[in-house]
């Protein structure tokens, strides 16, 4: 199936992108974790989406841009272009309220608000651990700032003895 | 009437592409650094350990494919990031020689991590106003990273330092070892002064004091002392133009192995 190209398909092409989960965290999908920066469509190069990477090791962006490609393929979108930029940096923020509320049912504590930096470098961390994502308790310690993955930590809560993951906030 | 003599003088060798050597050290830190703290996988002290220290190496190594491969763009030879990272020799490697010594124990492990962290987040924001566009979206992607890096590693200090007499003790040991590779870190020559003076770099140098009084004030929290200098010519010797110590062969000799074994296999 040949798909006409224009401003018109943007939303087709943003639509499709909503059923890419991360292979990761599968209840978010790549748009909801905000490393879709963009869309572009014109007659002459088709379909180009612009992605950037959360972590620069991340060995899942491979796996990301060709879930992409085959979504899109089976769309229609048959020679659609994966395109990486870095900057701006990603960050948490771009991950909205209602993809948050999807981390917590998951169990993963969603991330609090990157810190604006005060100055170049915080030699020391000094930050409260998340709230537990099963019982809601505050009576919680991080383990460790890297866990299964490099967007996790691993927390700990005292109040339901539940080991869980957070969404580190970048 | 008898013909000239042939010249014997050889033609001078080209001139260096300056940011292809400079990108080729950013990534080769990384790459040399990340590939020596993979060794840790699977040995290290605690489990979280293990997995921080190759969380760490994967950033290192990600951020090593970003760098490797704008420096085979820039090159404009045909080389992508796998070919400079299998197929160069030792010589041809320009990382800093901090970061090919041997892993040594935690305390060496830790010590070195914590230089080079500091190092990177000075280096780092200093390029997010790199004048080569790609190069500050790079550096600002990585100084996320570098960031958390600096807090792991400068926790370890304290708790090694300040903890009990035998990991204070081989932790100031790996300190009084490593001292004398600081020094090139920020030492510079042509290549960091002609892409100084265009804005494409920051002068090294000038980085320096605020690198030392970070180091210091960690070393002063962790009752560790501070190593005399030692002293050394101002200008980039070393690592930054190829010239390593014995033990960058034998990292890339495991490391290389199976790409030179097996050219062009992929999975």
């Amino acid at each position: 199936m040949i798909r006409p190209l224009g401003a018109a398909v943007r939303g087709d092409v943003l639509a499709v992108l909503d059923t890419v989960m991360d292979p990761e965290v599968p209840v978010l999908s790549v748009r909801e974790l905000g490393i879709v920066r963009d869309v572009l469509v014109d007659d002459r190069d088709g379909v180009t989406v612009v992605v950037t990477p959360t972590y620069s090791g991340c060995p899942a962006i491979l796996e990301i841009e060709r879930d992409i490609l085959a979504a899109l393929a089976a769309a229609g979108f048959d020679n659609a272009k994966v395109r990486t930029a870095y900057s701006p940096a990603w960050t948490t923020d771009w991950i909205p309220e209602s993809a948050r509320a999807k981390l917590k049912a998951y169990g993963i504590a969603p991330p609090g608000r990157a810190a604006e930096d005060g100055g170049l470098v915080q030699l020391m961390r000094a930050r409260t651990a998340p709230p537990c994502p099963y019982c809601d308790s505050r009576d919680t310690e991080v383990r460790s700032e890297f866990g299964s993955t490099a967007c996790k930590s691993v927390c700990w809560c005292r109040h339901c003895g539940q080991p869980f993951e957070e969404f580190k906030a970048i | 009437m008898t013909s000239p003599a042939p010249s014997i003088v050889p033609a001078p060798p080209p001139k260096p592409n300056a940011l292809f050597e400079y990108l080729q050290r950013l990534g080769d830190d990384r790459l040399i650094l990340g590939h020596r703290l993979s060794e840790w996988c699977g040995h290290a002290p605690i489990l979280e350990e293990d997995i921080a220290l190759a969380n760490v190496a994967l950033d290192l190594l990600g951020q090593a494919t970003i760098l490797l491969r704008m420096a085979g763009e820039v090159e404009g030879r045909g080389r992508n990031e796998d070919a400079l990272a299998y197929f160069r020799e030792a010589v041809e490697f320009r990382n800093c020689q901090l970061a090919e010594l041997p892993t040594g124990d935690f305390g060496f492990t830790i010590a070195r991590q914590f230089l080079f962290d500091v190092y990177d987040v000075v280096l780092l924001d200093a390029l997010t106003k790199s004048t080569n566009a790609e190069l500050a979206a790079i550096a600002g992607k990585s100084l996320k990273e570098a960031r958390y890096h600096v807090r792991h590693s400068g926790e370890w200090m304290l708790k090694l330092g300040d903890g009990t007499d035998e990991s204070h003790r081989r932790v100031q040991a790996a300190l009084d070892e490593l001292w004398r590779y600081t020094p090139e870190l920020f030492a510079v020559d042509e290549i960091d002064d002609e892409l100084a003076a265009n804005g494409v770099v920051p002068d090294l140098a000038a980085l320096k004091p605020a690198w030392e009084s970070l180091v210091r004030e960690v070393f002063d929290r962790a009752t560790l002392t501070t190593p005399n200098d030692v002293p050394r010519p101002p200008r980039a010797r070393g690592g930054r133009t190829g010239a390593h110590t014995e033990h960058l062969g034998h990292l890339l000799a495991e490391m290389q192995i199976v790409a030179r074994s097996h050219p062009g296999a992929a999975w």
